[in-house]
């Protein structure tokens, strides 16, 4: 029995080790680029860890007992009459317990930070129209354009509005994503952390244009904001 | 195929009742599908007059008006005109015209001929092959329907289809698998095996469960029937929001009442299988005495009976609003978008567990039985199920979190989703345990049932990642979506409903499938699978959104790999139908309990005999007492053997 467990083990470590190559080797979020999704990418790794770990224990124990137990087809004994063991039974409903409780702290204090708007936030209303995204920049006399342009660190608050059915508002880099929804105002916050171009996309389904449902957004510098701004309302 | 057992039990059924009419007048005007066709257009006549007439007494114009006409003639009239012409309410007319009702001949109960299973038949075992044929012909649809759209996605940028297409493929898709298959093929199981299984007869309402079967046939055609509707079929996804389907072409109406009749057969099938459950056990059959199948599809049909009538509302509503011009969701007129949204969800949470349970139970009889010990914590599984029936109705907003819905609910949506992963786990680690020092026989249902254990650890726990609401912020509407819900759905329900299948296959069909071959589909389709869904966890992560025909082009390369792949995962599928059929045809004939289980249904021959049991069994223990010196589930006889174990 000693040797088993030892087996046991073993195999459960070589299966972790497995997952968590696939885990670290490949690159599987998008490069972060806003505060809120640094946040948002720490409750991944600890969902991560947490999904390791039982996803090599239940392998484990599945790959060990049938490499241990298999017998051939025409065996006709049955096993130990084992029906159940209640502190075995308590372990596996508490731990769990335990943990999902744990994430659900976390993402809720997350949740929490990345919906507090600080002080006087960019306020940029995005509109959905089948199939364009439309930006309004309202602190700066309303002017609309096709492509989206934040500086960086500067908090923005998205307002929503759809003018005939639901687009998503979501740009990969940034993590956050809501829904534009006909009849109601949604918003969401973005604090853009580095510059660069990234992709607007429409991730909820609005018909017949929905996959080329795009925009640009661009992240500059304060100075380089400014200066669009000023060419934009001349 | 033939399906004659001219050497099987079936031989010994009474002959056929003869009605007293030449055979000319009961090809047209006795029930069949010939009357069921002549019926149908009957019943389209009927209904389109019945509209036309209204309109022209209300006068309103223009009194043909194609999507009414369509509705009450095609969708209602047309169907209810097919099942009285099949004969699904001969006997219920004529008790209700007060005319003296035929002594009860069985003669629409079991299967003679190849030609029994294709009318009106009252056998749930019948029923039950019915079920798992139709839904398996819909299985194939909706799979070359992926292989289509997938071959569309190995390139971005459109190259085969336009569109329209393109959405109404990948809307139908999902609908067939979730409407025609998953749930009615655990229907079906669970029609043959329950009565089995808890020592009755047949199922509480014999009529009831043909008429059952026969509305899904009615549902399946009409969706598909929306290929043929100007301007497409429906494209608004399975999820069918409004007020994207409110502005979809006529084939959303398709959709619409499509899931009526679906959701109908759902109803009835479930309550029959409650009054079953609770009314119909052997003596000595408590509750928990009852294998963990029964536990579970007694759970399912609780969800189906309260949250089935959600969807119908949601769908009535979105009609009401193309046809009538009501405002349940267009802002225009002070209704409320995300009410749509709601309504469906707090259907369709409770169905992905409809979807899940029945192979829960599936699984447990499996693992039990191939690694001959009794379920590990029995008493605990099933009151996990219980567990997750309760919870089930308490998170359907997490598919809401970026919806715009009211911020407040978003963390109680969270707990309560994060919650349901502790009975899930309780059951994955019961079974884990199971196996645990068993005696493991490696055959194909088992490695079906290994192949589930695992593939739904993992998307058990991608859904917890989306569960987690500011992951969720990321991750929803991608194709890490696409991904948990193949973990879930295909790694988990498809994987158990094929276990389901090799298990009971020797007791449906009195003979053996090829066990070969039932190896080679296993290990083609598990590593196609994960080939096929591991790397859309990654695209959809990396930024590719789902229901999408084009997308960035540097997730080319990967789409191509998952595209290849999901050819190979439908090739495997082939393996399967190949076995299936010259099995059935021409397998060795089976024993009556090859996997030495001690549930019911395998103390009696394979296939059983027409009314199931010869003589009433006696419950004396629990159905997974392996290894228990002397244990005995039921004794089958005498009385004054009941009494020797009892004592
Ligand atoms: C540990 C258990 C599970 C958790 C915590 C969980 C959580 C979630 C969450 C939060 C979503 C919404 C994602 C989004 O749209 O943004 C989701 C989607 C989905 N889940 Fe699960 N899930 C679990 C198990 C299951 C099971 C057992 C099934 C079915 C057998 C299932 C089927 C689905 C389906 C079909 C969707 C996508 C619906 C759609 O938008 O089309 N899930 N899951
Ligand atoms: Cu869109
Ligand atoms: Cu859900």
């Amino acid at each position: 029995m000693r040797k088993g467990i030892v087996q046991l083990v073993a195999i459960g470590v070589v299966i972790g080790v497995l997952v968590t190559l696939v885990a670290v080797l490949f690159q599987w979020l998008p490069t972060s680029a806003s505060e809120e999704f640094d946040r948002i990418q720490d409750i991944y790794w600890f969902a991560t860890i947490m999904s390791i770990v039982i996803f090599s224990v239940v392998a484990a124990v599945v790959v060990y007992s049938v490499w241990t137990w298999r017998v051939p087809d025409d065996d006709d004994l049955d096993g130990p009459p084992i029906h159940g063991n209640t502190g075995l039974e308590i372990a596996w409903t508490a731990v769990p317990a335990i943990l999902v409780i744990a994430l659900g702290i976390v993402s809720a204090v997350v949740l929490s930070q990345n919906g507090e708007a600080g002080n006087r936030p960019l306020e940029v209303k995005a509109i959905g129209q089948q199939f364009a995204w439309k930006f309004e920049y309202s602190d700066y006399g309303d002017f609309t354009t096709g492509e989206l342009v934040l500086p960086v660190n500067r908090e923005a608050r998205f307002t929503m509005e759809a003018v005939d059915v639901i687009h998503s508002f979501w740009v990969p880099n940034f993590g956050q994503k809501m829904d534009a929804v006909p009849g109601i105002e949604t918003s969401i916050l973005v604090t853009p952390t580095r510059t660069g171009e990234f992709a607007v996309v429409c991730a909820e389904l609005c018909g017949l244009g929905h996959a080329t449902m795009r925009a640009k957004a661009r992240v500059v510098t304060r100075a380089e904001f400014d200066e669009w701004v000023k060419e934009k309302r001349a | 195929m033939t399906v004659s057992h001219s050497d099987t039990p079936h031989a010994e059924y009474p002959p056929h009742f003869e009605p007293p009419h030449g055979s000319t007048w009961k090809f047209f005007f006795g029930p069949g599908l010939v009357r069921g066709g002549w019926m149908a257009g009957v019943g389209f006549v009927l209904g389109t007059l019945l509209v036309l007439a209204l309109r022209r007494w209300w006068g309103w114009e223009p009194y043909w008006l194609t999507e009414v006409i369509l509705v009450v003639g095609g969708m209602v009239a047309t169907p209810i005109g097919f099942l009285g012409g099949i004969g699904a309410f001969d006997y219920w007319l004529h008790y209700i015209s007060g005319r003296p009702t035929r002594p009860e001949d069985h003669s629409g109960h079991g299967a003679r001929t190849w030609r029994d299973y294709f009318r009106v038949n009252t056998d749930h075992k019948v029923i039950g092959v019915q079920y798992l044929v139709t839904t398996f012909v819909f299985f194939t649809i909706g799979g070359l329907m992926a292989m289509f759209f997938r071959a569309e996605l190995a390139q971005p940028g459109l190259q085969f289809v336009d569109s329209q297409t393109f959405n109404g493929l990948v809307s139908m898709h999902a609908t067939l698998m979730i409407f025609l298959f998953i749930i009615p093929a655990f229907a079906g199981l669970a029609n043959f095996a329950v009565p089995l299984m808890l020592g009755a007869p047949d199922m509480a309402f014999p009529r009831l469960n043909a008429l059952s079967f026969w509305l899904l046939p009615i549902a399946g055609v009409m969706f598909l029937a929306s290929f043929i509707a100007p301007g497409g079929a429906f494209g608004a996804g399975w999820t069918g929001y409004a007020p994207l389907a409110e502005g979809q072409p006529l084939g959303q109406t398709f959709f619409n009442m499509g899931v009526q009749w679906a959701g109908a057969s759902s109803i009835l099938t479930a309550l029959n299988f409650l009054v079953t459950i609770i009314t119909m056990r052997a003596p000595g059959m408590t509750f928990w005495r009852m294998p963990l199948l029964v536990w579970a599809n007694f759970t399912t049909s609780l969800l189906v009976v309260i949250a089935t009538p959600f969807i119908a509302g949601s769908q009535f509503f979105v009609m009401f609003d193309r046809i009538m011009h009501t405002s349940f969701f267009t802002p225009e007129g002070g209704g409320y978008v995300l009410g749509y949204q709601h309504i469906f969800w707090f259907y369709s949470h409770p169905a992905v567990y409809i979807m899940m349970l029945p192979g829960f139970g599936i699984v447990s009889e499996v693992i039990s039985s191939m690694s001959r010990k009794p379920i590990f914590g029995y008493r605990l599984m099933a009151l996990s199920l219980m567990g997750i029936l309760v919870l089930g109705f308490s998170v359907w907003a997490h598919h809401m979190f970026v919806a715009g819905m009211a911020d407040w609910l978003r963390v109680p949506m969270m707990i309560t989703t994060l919650l349901i992963a502790i009975p899930t786990g309780i059951k994955v680690f019961s079974w884990t345990a199971t196996l645990w020092r068993g005696r493991i026989h490696l055959n194909t249902p088992m490695l079906f049932a290994l192949g589930f254990l695992t593939m739904f650890v993992i998307g058990g726990l991608s859904g917890i990642y989306l569960g987690s609401v500011p992951i969720d912020i990321a991750a929803s509407d991608t194709y890490f979506i696409v991904a948990h819900i193949h973990y879930v759905l295909f790694g988990g329900s498809v994987f158990t409903i094929f276990a389901g299948i090799y298990y009971w296959f020797p007791k449906m069909t009195g003979r053996m499938y090829n066990e070969r071959l039932g190896k080679w589909h296993f290990w083609l389709t598990f590593v196609s699978f994960n080939a096929t869904f591991f790397p859309m966890h990654y695209v959809g992560l990396r930024g590719m959104p789902r229901r999408v025909f084009d997308y960035d082009s540097a997730f080319g390369d990967l789409n191509f790999v998952i595209s290849i792949a999901s050819f190979v995962l439908g090739a495997s599928f082939i393996v399967f139908v190949y076995n299936m059929i010259t099995s059935w045809a021409n397998g060795p004939i089976a024993d009556a309990n090859p996997w030495r289980a001690h549930t019911l249904e395998w103390q009696v021959s394979s296939p059983p005999p027409i009314f199931n049991f010869d003589e009433i069994p006696q419950v004396v223990g629990g159905p997974y007492e392996y290894g228990v010196p002397g244990a005995r589930h039921a004794v089958m006889s005498p009385a004054k053997e009941a009494e020797e174990v009892h004592a």
